[in-house]
């Protein structure tokens, strides 16, 4: 593998995204939930691995914000996780993998190298 | 030889029941050998509910044994045989059936009979007292061959017994001897209204009539000839004239018998003869015979406190106030309302615009009350009832407490004015000290409230009382009761409901930007999404509205724990052809579904992957299937038993029915989801009573239920309108379920919404029956409006390519979630746990 920044992955284009919703992709062999609010064009990645339900499933989650915050809802049991920084809203000891993503020629690319925060 | 005394208990009547339970409940059993009579050929059952038998009630559900009660605890119990005669002298009892039994202790609760007036024709054929439910099978029985029905006696039990006329579709008329209805209970103003409100749902009502004879009829089968002359004719004539105490055993046997009859009984019940106790109606304490089941079990529990050696529980005298609705006539009385009390002043209030009586009794220094009527509005029964019973001083201006609020003045006993000691549930004898300490230690809403003291639960006519206590100390601790569904909308569902409506908003979007702030969450996107699906009923996958569907409806399926969804083709009523029952089962079998029957009467099919949606509903729409709305807080099922068609005791087409409804309510949003059922006799095998709306086929048409819930919290379905034709029902239904989706919070069952309405059943009752609110067209017309805009989801679906696309896990590649394992167990697939996954992935790599 060569840098970082010639890890950026391409794995889909906006139009796939839902708008308010997310989608998951397969990066490498990484499921990663992306999420997408049209309101301010901002996308979110994460992994996609439910740590409570133990399931891949948070593409499917409801999302919105808490307190400004953006947030993602579990579809299982309703943990709320922040999408810029992976902490779960309701237990503190949980933290999901979040990963860089960016939009580049209308397309999405993800960096599962870095974080949301390190992009 | 055994040690233990013989404890023989006549008569198995409610209090004689009660008394059997009571001391089963104390150590003090073991002394005895407990046997006991019981004359009728079944057990204890609730004689105060008698003309719910006619409404639906099997004999079953009004018993008041628990299942194998006498065996479980030892007693014997001689059924359908009746002690005779007592010889006091050797202490034994003897049996119409000639067994002689020999007792240590005897307690005779022998009960009541009607009184049936000794006139000349009394025991026609047809002419039947109205106690038992065997007097009840016969009327069933008589009513067939009748038109006409007549009640000689104008009490409580007389307009009950009218009740259960007008329910076999009789024309009732009730002949009272009193100048009044009620005459133990109400005085003249309160028995004229309401006379007038009985008269006014078509019962014709004849009082100061003494009937002298009954002959033979000319239009009917009877004529009853009253002592003015009048006549009435009838083809049924029921008798419930007030009763008679069952004192004749304690005549065989030369007990001291009051001089109105009635076995006397001291402070502590006991009759004349030490080791002989009395209760129940057959017991005379100071002159007074007690018609009300209370005082007969307070009877029953100084009796077991005397057998345990005890002398703290005596028997004092019983409050006989009561409330109740009389043929959907609100009646309370309390105290003594006929103001016999020396000195006692009166006043009265009197509303003949809203058909409202209501008189207060006090002492002559018009500080305590004494006693109280009041009839078509009785919703101060608990406050009146509380400064009675509690003894509490009047209000300056006492007549405050009957004359309607004029203004923001709080008229009233406010919950901050009662003593600790006062009762607020009188079922579970929670006190409002009770109250407060479950308060503080953290149960602030009524549910928590309910669940933790039991108050509210019982008869729940003290939930109004409950709220207000509980309201009352909420704002004594500085806490304000925050109804804003989320940080997003300062609004509750109904508040934003309403917007929705009247500013007629389509989308999620349109009304955050109006309404809200911020960019939502998982709590009001869900209830939003709902409210937009109920009111305007469009496709719940459209671009403005699928990223508001929670869990199964985003892809209209049931997510389950592993992430793969279920899938359930509507089967309306339970009915499925042969074809359609193999279309399932071919693709359950090509796709490797695990198949299980739902309780809703149809099949469910397990472990489909999301890709996999789709052409599994193209199969299932192919065959003629379409969505169950398994997934949707919406109309689930209608379940059905096969009814008249089949079945040799159904008395109406339940199937047909259910079809029809399934079929028009199919698709309906709701706050939460909805289950109906439809029996077709009152066997009730369809289990209608705990559905959200149940319907059950009785003689006449259809009885409705509304607001039952199996599930976590069963609840038993209220009892709405009887003998109904399908025109109304169905009007009816339309009405309450659009009030439900209007009304309702976000997740809230039709039972738990019942539950927390002010004013319950009789509210609803008004709004949908009466339209009070003068909203039924309205109610009518969405409904109609979501009928005819129905669409089966998948349909819509499987037609766009777009919305399609959806349907796979990655976005960007066509495998597969290897996280989804199944195994088999029972010659089918179920999702593989921890262990078995882990094993499974790591044999993969």
């Amino acid at each position: 593998m060569g840098t970082e920044l010639n890890q950026w992955v391409d794995v889909c284009g906006i139009d796939d995204l839902v708008a308010h919703s997310g989608v998951c992709a397969l990066v490498e062999e990484t499921q990663v939930a992306l999420f997408y609010m049209p309101e301010d064009s901002s996308i979110f990645a994460i992994n996609n691995y439910d740590p409570f339900s133990l399931i891949n499933i948070l593409s499917r989650g409801l999302i919105g914000d808490v307190q400004g915050e953006p947030m993602v809802a579990s579809p299982i049991y309703k943990q709320r996780f922040n999408l810029k920084t992976g902490q779960c809203f309701d237990d503190e000891s949980v933290q999901v993998d979040t990963y860089a993503v960016r939009i580049e020629d209308n397309r999405v690319e993800v960096n599962l190298h870095l974080t949301q925060k390190e992009a | 030889m055994s040690t233990k005394q013989t404890l023989v208990v006549i008569g198995n009547g409610m209090v004689g029941q009660n008394f059997l339970v009571s001391l089963m409940a104390n150590d003090i059993k073991e002394q005895f050998d407990v046997i006991t009579f019981c004359e009728e050929p079944i057990p204890a059952y609730d004689r105060v509910h008698l003309s719910e038998y006619f409404a639906g009630k099997s004999a079953d559900d009004l018993s008041l044994v628990e299942g194998n009660f006498f065996a479980d605890n030892d007693i014997t119990i001689h059924m359908g045989d009746k002690a005779e005669t007592i010889d006091r002298d050797n202490k034994t009892i003897t049996s119409a059936k000639g067994l002689v039994i020999a007792y240590d202790k005897l307690v005779l609760a022998t009960g009541s009979s009607a009184f049936v007036p000794p006139i000349p024709g009394h025991d026609r054929d047809g002419c039947i007292a109205y106690r038992t439910i065997a007097d009840l099978d016969e009327m069933m029985a008589v009513a067939k061959e009748s038109k006409v029905g007549a009640v000689v006696g104008g009490g409580l039990l007389g307009l009950e017994a009218a009740k259960a006329l007008q329910d076999l579709n009789l024309k009732t008329h009730v002949v009272q001897f009193a100048p009044r209805l009620m005459a133990a209970q109400l005085d003249d103003g309160g028995a004229d209204l309401l006379k007038s409100k009985i008269e006014d749902i078509g019962v014709s009502v004849l009082t100061s009539k003494n009937t002298t004879q009954i002959v033979d009829g000319e239009n009917c089968k009877h004529k009853m000839i009253f002592a003015d002359g009048g006549e009435l004719e009838a083809d049924m004539i029921l008798y419930s004239a007030g009763i008679r105490p069952r004192d004749e055993i304690a005549v065989t046997c030369d007990l001291e018998i009051a001089d109105r009859g009635g076995i006397v009984i001291n402070d502590y019940c006991q009759t004349s003869d030490e080791n002989i106790y009395a209760i129940g109606e057959c017991a005379s304490w100071n002159n007074e015979i007690f018609g009300l089941v209370a005082p007969g079990y307070a009877m029953a529990r100084t009796v077991v406190d005397q057998l345990a050696g005890g002398s703290s529980v005596s028997f004092t005298g019983a409050d006989m106030s009561t409330k109740l609705k009389l043929n959907g006539v609100d009646v309370a009385s309390i105290g003594d309302p006929h103001a016999t009390t020396e000195g006692s002043l009166v006043y009265t209030y009197q509303n003949g615009v809203e058909g409202i009586y209501k008189r207060l009794v006090v002492s002559q220094d018009n500080k305590k009350l004494i006693g109280a009527v009041l009839v078509g509005d009785a919703s101060g029964y608990p406050t009146l009832h509380q400064y009675y019973s509690s003894d509490i001083d009047l209000p300056e201006n006492p007549d405050s407490l009957i004359l309607p609020a004029r203004s923001d003045e709080s008229v009233g006993l406010g919950p901050d004015a009662l003593p600790a000691s006062a009762q607020v549930c009188s079922c579970y004898d929670v006190s409002k000290g009770d109250v407060c300490a479950s308060i503080e230690s953290g149960c602030t809403t009524m549910s928590a409230l309910k669940d933790d003291t039991k108050a509210a639960t019982g008869c729940g006519g003290c939930a109004a009382l409950l709220k207000s206590v509980l309201d009352c100390e909420l704002e004594k601790a500085g806490i304000e009761v925050n109804t804003d569904i989320c940080e997003h909308f300062a609004y509750t569902r109904q508040d934003l409901y309403n917007l929705i409506m009247v500013e007629e908003i389509k989308t999620f979007n349109d009304l955050l930007e109006k309404h809200g702030s911020g960019k939502g969450c998982e709590i009001c996107k869900q209830a939003i999404g709902s409210i937009l699906a109920s009111y305007w009923n469009d496709y719940v996958l459209e671009n403005s509205h699928v990223s508001l569907q929670d869990t199964n409806d985003s892809f209209l399926a049931n997510t389950q724990k592993d992430g793969t969804y279920s899938v359930v083709p509507r089967m309306t009523g339970g009915e499925v052809t042969p074809d359609g029952l193999i279309a399932v089962g071919n693709v359950a079998k090509k796709y490797g579904l695990y198949t299980k029957i739902t309780g809703g009467q149809r099949v469910d099919l397990f472990g489909a992957r999301v890709d996999q949606l789709p052409p599994i509903w193209q199969e299932l729409i192919d065959a003629g299937f379409e969505s169950g709305h398994a997934y949707g807080k919406s109309l689930r099922t209608v379940k059905s038993c096969v009814g008249s068609t089949w079945c040799r005791f159904g008395v109406d087409d339940s199937v047909g029915l259910a079809v029809e409804l399934e079929n028009r309510y199919k698709g309906l949003r709701a706050p939460h989801k909805i289950k109906f059922a439809v029996s077709g006799c009152t066997r009730e095998c369809a289990e209608a009573q705990s559905k959200d709306i149940g319907i059950i086929a009785v003689e006449g048409g259809w009885n409705l239920y509304v607001c039952g819930n199996g599930g976590m919290k069963p609840r038993h379905g209220d009892l709405f309108a009887t003998n109904l034709d399908k025109e109304t029902l169905i009007k009816y239904i339309d009405r309450v379920l659009t009030f439900y989706v209007r009304t309702a919070d976000r997740l809230q069952r039709t039972s738990v919404w019942m539950e927390n309405m002010e004013g319950g059943l009789d509210y609803l009752k008004s709004v949908v029956i009466d339209d009070k609110l003068e909203i039924n067209d309205q109610l009518e017309a969405h409904m109609q409006h979501v009928v005819d805009t129905y669409q089966c989801e998948w349909k819509t679906t499987m037609a766009d390519e777009n919305k399609l696309r959806r349907f796979r896990h990655f976005v960007n590649s066509d495998k597969h979630d290897e996280n989804i394992i199944f195994v088999e167990e029972r010659g089918q697939i179920r999702p593989a746990n921890i262990e078995e996954r882990a094993l499974a992935l790591a044999e993969k790599s």
